[in-house]
């Protein structure tokens, strides 16, 4: 009974989170940031497999969360509500929380299709020409949403559905799929989805790391010659990590697009893919736990700054050490989250745990949890 | 008649862009060529060019007891903005890089460094000056607009291209005839061997940055006043872009970064003039992929050879 200590304290936690939302124990904003929470879990973990398992550098993947968000998104709205485009539902909204895991399976799908933008010019380019490729792919997939209308009105001479997706002013109309889970029960759909996303994510994740594959991800990292020589087909290895890496991104897009019921291409840019960095490299490069800690921790330090700036801003006005003119806004976090890579790159590249496992650090752990 | 003139009007605009693009693509090659680092950072190097030339010349422009004309006061802002960004520029490797490559890191830390300090010197800019976008003063010189069969061009579209050639012409001179430029190019070729050699490494890396970011605040400057509004994301997609231009012509290479940059705003030239101005950010950038996919060496590059 020992070993199952850990995972059943877990799935209390989770089945506790459920139930105070669904009694409203817990504040709204709480829970969304616990959600959020999940889905950076998914985000950081799942970008972990290719900067730090494989040690390619990828720095677009808010590219593919978008792409996944977009679709998830397109689909659930198609599907399940009375929208612009095809007037009814396609299916009885009574199935959508049924089908709602089958679109986030099809936005992975797609997500990861994406992901060959980055994973084919992989095979000839490696390092820095390989980080500007993953730039320029997260650039492309960005214009080509925000260009919908027109792009539609080229390839299929209609802009009609363009003009469904509405690039430049972004999508909406996920709550109401969200109110038609709902109808059907009424449980915390979301939160029950993010959980379950996020714990699937890290399973495949973990499965993935610890097989076959896994190993020829590592011999990939070290040395890829020498890894060829040895028989590891580097060419599939990179196609499934960086497919499997967006794919699991395109997951954490529909969440996000869920629980906020409206997608911008704009707020998956740079900055996004800078979170997902900074979120791996404090947790230390190809550290499956080290990540999901530093998820959770950039979560928190991120929510814990708005209001941290904002008493910052009052007392210094209160002791008069700020001009008046002058107000410290909330752009200062898009400034201290930079500076917090900056300064790990300076001092501790290999970020926190530094490639080892929580179970690494303190080996006793392992008798407490299991995980097959 | 009416098209054809349209297309040259649109081709005398490619040239204006082309020069912005080969400014700025000049100090991307020059720092990829000795350091093999790609100074991400240099977009935003080039913004805070274009601010520290508002500060001058509205500073000169004010002290009206010193009996400045404008033309002075342009005089005056080119050298001094060029001074002060190519300081930033240094301060930036000294900060930042120096450290990394003093301990050999992985080339990747130094990617992602570079990138961390483009966005703190955007965002930085941003909290610190506020949202409010500056008014670069546009009568520093007073525009003049010649007409050449229908086609317009303005002074200040001649003045930067002119520019632009000038830049290229003395990079091109100090990197290939004089003797520092020989030790840029010997920091490229073996960074080891080159104390042994008695060349001072550090001197000649923060030249070099001093070189390029001085580069870049002269395209501030010009960029500034062909097109006043100064905000702080301004660096960011024409810093893109002039990196596009690098890889283009292939990086490291003076002549590459030049032609790479005139071509880029030829395509992006030619994308607008058939209708499609909202895709120019697509196809630069599937330029961009394609062209690391297929040649990364670009047009003038020479290919690393790797041991194994």
């Amino acid at each position: 009974m020992k070993k199952y200590t850990l995972n059943i304290v877990f799935v209390l936690l989770c089945a506790g989170v459920v139930l105070a939302s669904q009694y409203k124990l817990l504040d709204r904003y709480i829970l969304t940031v616990l959600m959020l929470m999940g889905i950076n879990i998914i985000f950081a973990t799942s970008l972990n497999l290719v900067n730090g398992n494989m040690r390619e550098f990828s720095c677009g993947h808010a590219g593919f969360a978008c792409v996944g968000a977009y679709v998830g998104s397109v689909l659930s709205v198609l599907l399940f509500t009375a929208n612009k485009y095809t007037g009814q539902p396609l299916l009885s909204p009574s199935l959508a929380p049924l089908l709602f895991p089958v679109i986030m399976l099809a936005a992975a799908l797609v997500s990861a299709v994406f992901g060959l933008l980055v994973a084919l010019p992989s095979f000839k380019t490696r390092d820095d020409y390989l980080a500007i490729i993953t730039i320029a792919a997260n650039f492309i997939i960005i214009s080509i949403i925000e260009n919908s209308e027109q792009i539609a009105e080229q390839i299929f001479g209609a802009k009609s559905f363009g003009t469904f997706i509405n690039g430049s002013r972004g999508f909406s109309g996920m709550k109401r799929t969200v109110n038609a889970m709902n109808d059907v029960a009424h449980i915390p759909w979301m939160e029950i989805w993010v959980i379950l996303g996020a714990c699937f994510c890290v399973f495949v994740l973990y499965r993935l790391v610890t097989s076959t594959y896994g190993k020829g991800i590592d011999a990939v990292a070290q040395d890829e010659i020498a890894a060829e020589i040895m028989s590891v087909d580097t060419k599939r290895t990179k196609l499934i990590a960086f497919m499997v890496s967006s794919g699991l991104a395109g997951i954490s897009g529909v969440l996000y697009a869920h629980i906020y019921g409206y997608v911008n291409a704009s707020s998956f840019g740079i900055l996004r893919s800078t979170e997902a960095l900074v979120m791996v490299y404090l947790g230390g490069m190809g550290s499956l736990s080290g990540c999901i800690m530093a998820a959770i921790a950039f979560t928190v330090l991120v929510e814990a700054l708005r209001p941290g700036l904002r008493f910052l801003n009052d007392n210094m006005h209160y002791l008069g050490m700020l001009p008046d003119g002058y107000e410290i806004s909330e752009v200062w976090r898009w400034v201290i989250i930079p500076l917090i890579l900056f300064l790990l790159m300076q001092f501790r590249p290999e970020g926190l745990l530094g490639n080892r496992e929580l179970t690494h650090v303190f080996p006793k752990l392992k008798n407490w949890f299991t995980l097959r | 008649m009416d098209l054809f003139q349209e297309f040259l009007q649109h081709c005398v605009n490619a040239l204006q862009w082309g020069s912005f693009y080969a400014l700025i693509a000049l100090g991307y090659t020059l720092v990829y060529g000795v350091l093999r680092l790609i100074n991400f950072a240099h977009g935003d190097i080039f913004m805070v060019g274009a601010y520290i030339a508002y500060f001058v010349a509205t500073f000169f422009l004010a002290q009206s007891g010193w009996g400045l004309t404008h033309i002075m006061v342009l005089i005056l802002t080119v050298p001094l903005t060029m001074i002060l960004t190519s300081m930033v520029g240094v301060g930036l490797e000294r900060v930042a890089y120096r450290r990394l490559r003093r301990r050999g890191a992985h080339r990747l830390y130094v990617v992602i460094t570079a990138l961390m300090c483009g966005l703190i010197l955007e965002n930085g800019n941003l909290a610190l000056l506020g949202a409010s976008r500056k008014k670069f003063p546009d009568d520093l010189i007073e525009k003049v607009n010649w007409d050449f069969f229908g086609i317009s061009v303005t002074n200040l579209k001649v003045l930067v291209i002119f520019a632009a050639v000038i830049v290229f012409v003395l990079l091109h001179f100090i990197v290939t005839r004089t003797r520092i430029g020989m030790a840029m190019r010997a920091v490229s070729w073996d960074k080891f061997a080159l104390p042994l050699m008695g060349i001072p490494l550090d001197r000649v890396i923060v030249f070099t940055f001093a070189l390029g970011s001085g580069t870049a605040g002269l395209g501030g400057v010009l960029f500034a006043m062909s097109y006043p509004v100064l905000e702080p994301y301004m660096g960011v997609m024409i810093g893109w872009k002039a990196f596009i231009a690098a890889v283009v012509g292939g990086i490291g290479d003076i002549r590459g970064a030049f032609v790479g940059g005139f071509l880029l705003a030829f395509v992006e030239v030619m994308v607008v003039f058939f209708g499609w101005s909202t895709l120019r950010e697509f196809f630069a950038f599937s330029i961009l992929l394609g062209i690391l996919w297929v040649r990364p060496t670009g047009l003038f590059g020479t290919a690393p050879t790797t041991k194994i």
